[in-house]
């Protein structure tokens, strides 16, 4: 490759605006965790800021119905929904992730309370 | 040379100043995220670039020679058109140090690609498309073997995530496998030589034979094992790796066709937010592929990251 080609190739990634996929990258309650006390809140940090209004986070128990509050919160890369004093057993937390390049993620895990 | 920069050059030029498209994902089928991999071909259409792919092998001896050591260094580009339908332009320089001790060095044939995506199931976590490859012939040097005519290789390519596997296989969840069946059809089957005879005095007939081709991977998802079945903690940069099994194997079908040559290439691709990381040995399944353990390392853009509303946008 010629020395203009590199030139052209790198100018072109030089002006680029750098954003990207919000990818999960930690958890509280942690992906897959068992924790022995109920969290009072469900905290999703990504690694992207994400645009508050199409950004989704919702928990279901084992039966499937939902048990959050309904309150959820975004806060630059960090999104969260409050839960009332959950019973020990198996829940699923599904979440949805736009970017602020509006890219989308989407995806979910679960978590136990209980010994 | 002069073809590449202005091709490059047009290509983002229209892509900065049109904003159509609807903002997609590379490599994403569900919460699945797809790495390139590197030696095959991968089953989405997406806006990538990789730059450089560094390798490095012993080839086997042929009938045209003796086996050289061969490192060559390759630039992949795609650009989506559609969001479902993309372009790619490749070209890749090598040097081949003769086991007589001469070197040959100059570009291979330029490789251009058309990908179009005809399916994708998010919940199966399950992509798959189909292209040609156009390997033009004439457009490289002869003294690396570039050849004087064309092959061109339609194919289908796929990819599977396993994150539907039950809860008592959820450790295997973050296992993929893609895979890429094409057959390379030359432009011309054979070629006769003016420079080389046969014993009774009449000019050498190189065929060239249809070759079937079957790559693919096997992949572990270390980001798909910590964001959606378990955090077990692993820290960064160990967390966003992608351990891969690539194979990359051929056999000519026709016109005096030979046995199957190939490699398998383990190794391990690093995911970070815009851009990836890969680095593989390449094996050869037998001593007609070649000897000894090669290398593999690139470096790879996701540009529909790096230029959301501009060069990384379908142009439609």
């Amino acid at each position: 490759m010629s020395r203009r080609s590199v030139v052209v190739l790198l100018l072109c990634l030089a002006c680029g605006e750098a954003a990207a996929h919000a990818f999960l990258d930690r958890a509280l309650p942690a992906v897959g965790s068992v924790t022995p006390q109920a969290p009072a809140e469900i905290r999703l940090i990504f690694t992207q800021k994400l645009e508050p209004a199409f950004s989704t986070l919702r928990v279901f128990d084992a039966a499937g119905k939902r048990v959050d509050k309904n309150d959820k919160q975004v806060d630059a890369s960090v999104m969260r929904v409050s839960v009332p004093p959950l019973q020990d057993g198996t829940y699923r937390v599904v979440w949805r992730a736009l970017s602020v390049d509006t890219h989308v993620t989407e995806g979910d895990y679960t978590f136990q309370i209980g010994k | 040379m002069k073809h590449l920069t202005h091709a490059l050059g047009a290509l983002c030029i229209a892509a900065s100043v049109t904003g159509g498209g609807e903002a997609s994902a590379h490599g994403f089928a569900g919460k699945r995220f797809f790495p390139a991999t590197l030696a095959t071909d991968d089953p989405f259409v997406s806006d990538e670039l990789s730059l450089p792919t560094i390798g490095q092998r012993r080839l086997g001896a042929t009938d045209d020679g003796p086996g050289a050591l061969q490192t060559s260094a390759a630039l992949d580009y795609t650009k989506r058109i559609t969001s479902n339908f993309g372009v790619g332009l490749s070209a890749n320089y090598l040097r081949q140090r003769n086991a007589d001790g001469t070197t040959a060095k100059g570009f291979d044939n330029w490789g251009l690609s058309a990908k179009y995506q005809f399916y994708k199931n998010d919940p199966g976590e399950a992509i798959a498309s189909v292209g040609l490859d156009w390997d033009v012939g004439g457009t490289g040097a002869r003294a690396v073997g570039a050849e004087s005519f064309s092959t061109f290789t339609p194919g289908v390519f796929v990819g599977k995530g396993f994150g539907s596997l039950p809860e008592g296989a959820k450790y295997l969840r973050p296992l993929a496998v893609t895979g890429a069946f094409g057959l390379a059809v030359p432009s011309r089957s054979s070629t006769t030589s003016s420079t080389v005879f046969d014993d009774d005095g009449n000019p050498a007939v190189e065929r060239h034979p249809d070759v079937l081709k079957f790559g693919g991977s096997v992949q572990y998802s270390l980001p798909y094992l910590h964001s959606f079945v378990k955090d077990v903690g692993m820290p960064d940069p160990f967390r966003r790796m992608i351990p891969v099994v690539e194979f990359d194997l051929q056999k000519p079908i026709d016109r005096g066709a030979g046995g199957w040559t190939g490699t398998i290439n383990p190794g391990v691709i690093w995911a970070g937010r815009t851009m990836q990381l890969g680095l593989e040995a390449v094996i050869p399944v037998n001593s007609r592929t070649g000897g000894g353990m090669g290398l593999l390392f690139q470096v790879h853009f996701f540009l529909d990251d790096l230029f959301p509303q501009s060069l990384g946008r379908p142009l439609f």
